[in-house]
């Protein structure tokens, strides 16, 4: 039996729609296509006006505050929520199961149910503004509301993905570390903040890592609640690249900032790999 | 874990539960109330399935449902047949270039055929399949993740078995599929639900392939429907998007337990 012939298929696919694109995504940020369809190599170039177009920068800056705004809040909950489950606590069935299904649902349809809320005038949250007899806002179409808003939602989303995470290192740690803690006379704060949390340190960092590759694909919701805007404020690198590749028609552009995602994303990946799983033991 | 917790820390769960419900609950009441209850919270407010036959007959939401189903089962399919005979090889055999060709093909967890939009588009139209169910399918066939999550468990399998297998006349195949694939079985069902949620919620790349009635899975369909422009009002936009996420939401309330551990197990590789 050849080993290569099992292969086989999946290579042919896995080149096709990886290796080749990959490839090609380089190839292709080192030229331009004329009218003609006509493809003219320029070295450099389009790195050169990527450097000097505002849109990008923005984009960047918004994939880290976008970054920072979910990652640190979804983990800091994600843990919460894991200890309250973990917990002999009545109910905790029904509490697992609300943390966790916004897991469940897809990001577009959690995206509708969130535009409605956001709203001006006739959405929830405006509606609740109201009681107060304060005026509606128009909590997407400002761009000093727009990026909180997108953050707020996709914690929701999150938190409970990564709970599980804490939950099941929870339940590896042994119990007779609390127990011996509480005999000791510790408080459970103490106990948590000195025994818990620092055994659980590489969780956090494998959650945290993962949770940075995650939020550079997360865009389905630009489309549909914001389209980038206004004026760029919630634009996110891939969310840039389909409007560049397809909203515009640039795809030599597009292949060039899509090398700017792939550097980032292997770098993040050579991370994970490389430094955490030499101290991370997970099987 | 033992001692009671303090009251206060059990109302603070509760509160962050119902919190994290409440979005939700928000859309099943929307949806199952006339308009004018939208944004008005009232226990003598009349349910009605009204808001779901409008969304129903104004959008083919009908053909969604079929395309999401056919696309999610011919990805699962593909997917298990082509990382089975793949982890397979990684697994029991032992070639020249096998550390590499392994390599290569976990080079796709970092870069997801989700990031190579672009190019993907231009080889989906070089095959002249844009705008079909196969074109959202095929990126995802060949799936580094099933490869790498099988060979693991197949790695696993006792010497023993197969040498057993092999004394009764079994040939490679005959052994993979005797004495592998049933040993492999939590670890198939594990990623089948990942895979089935993944891809019923997928967007962006299908919204980029289609682009009719006869391809689009329900997302894109929903994404074209409560499009601002549409002027659909906003009871029904909830209807329709109750009705996206309904058969996994259902699927998960069935199968809490599985679906916890199957993401677990997929998260933690």
């Amino acid at each position: 039996m050849n080993a290569w012939l099992l292969l086989l298929p999946a290579a042919v696919l896995l080149v096709a729609f990886t290796h080749y694109p990959i490839l090609a995504t380089i190839r292709h940020s080192l030229f331009i296509s004329r009218r003609n369809g006509t493809e003219v190599f320029v070295g450099l170039d389009n790195y050169r006006s990527m450097a000097a177009d505002p849109i990008f920068w923005k984009a960047l800056i918004n994939n880290f505050w976008f970054a920072l705004g979910t990652i640190p809040t979804s983990i800091a909950l994600a843990l919460l929520m894991a200890v309250w489950v973990n917990r002999n606590m009545r109910g905790r069935g029904f509490l697992r199961l609300a943390y966790f299904t916004p897991t469940v649902l897809p990001m577009i349809a959690v995206a509708n149910i969130w535009l409605f809320f956001y709203t001006p005038d006739y959405g929830l949250l405006d509606q609740l503004r109201g009681l107060f007899d304060l005026a509606g806002w128009n909590w997407l179409g400002s761009p000093s509301t727009v990026m909180p808003c997108l953050i707020v939602m996709v914690i929701w989303k999150e938190a409970g993905f990564f709970m599980i995470f804490y939950l099941a290192a929870l339940q590896q740690l042994s119990p007779d570390l609390e127990e011996a803690a509480a005999v000791e006379g510790a408080s459970r704060w103490y106990t948590f903040r000195r025994i818990t949390f620092p055994l659980l340190m590489p969780t956090t960092l494998f959650v945290a890592i993962n949770a940075v590759i995650n939020s550079f694909k997360l865009v389905d919701h630009l489309v549909i609640m914001t389209k980038g805007g206004p004026n760029n404020a919630s634009t996110l690198l891939l969310y840039y690249i389909y409007e560049v590749a397809f909203t515009f028609q640039d795809s030599a552009y597009a292949a060039t900032l899509t090398v700017v995602l792939l550097v980032l994303l292997s770098t993040l990946a050579l991370l994970k790999f490389g430094y955490l799983d030499r101290r991370i033991h997970y099987q | 874990m033992n001692g009671r917790t303090h009251p206060l820390e059990v109302s603070a769960a509760w509160f962050l539960a119902l919190l994290w419900i409440a979005p939700l609950a928000y859309a099943f009441w929307s949806a199952l109330h006339p308009p004018e209850y939208a944004t008005s919270f009232s226990l003598t407010a009349p349910l009605t399935l009204q808001n779901f036959v409008r969304a129903w007959n104004q959008a083919p939401f009908g053909r969604y449902y079929i395309n999401t189903v056919v696309l999610v089962v011919l990805i699962l399919i593909g997917q298990l047949i082509l990382s089975t005979l793949a982890a397979y090889a990684f697994a029991r055999f032992k070639f020249k270039g096998s550390g590499i060709a392994f390599a290569l093909v976990l080079l796709q967890l970092m870069i997801m055929p989700d990031v190579l939009i672009v190019e993907n588009y231009r080889m989906i139209g070089k095959l002249g399949l844009l705008d079909t169910i196969p074109a959202i399918a095929i990126p995802y066939l060949a799936s580094a993740f099933a490869i790498f999550l099988l060979r693991q468990t197949f790695k696993s399998v006792p010497q023993e078995l197969v040498d057993a297998a092999r004394v009764e006349g079994a040939g490679p195949l005959q052994i993979l599929w005797k004495v592998y694939v049933p040993l492999a079985r939590p670890t198939y069902i594990a990623f089948g639900l990942v895979s089935v949620s993944y891809h019923w919620n997928n967007f962006l790349w299908p919204l980029i392939v289609t682009n009719s009635v006869e391809s689009r899975p329900l997302t894109v369909g929903l994404a074209v429907f409560g499009a601002p422009e549409t002027g659909v009002d906003w009871s029904i936009i909830t209807a329709a998007t109750v009705m996206t996420m309904a058969p996994l939401l259902i699927a998960f309330l069935l199968f809490q337990r599985l679906f916890v551990q199957s993401f677990m197990r997929a998260g933690i590789r």
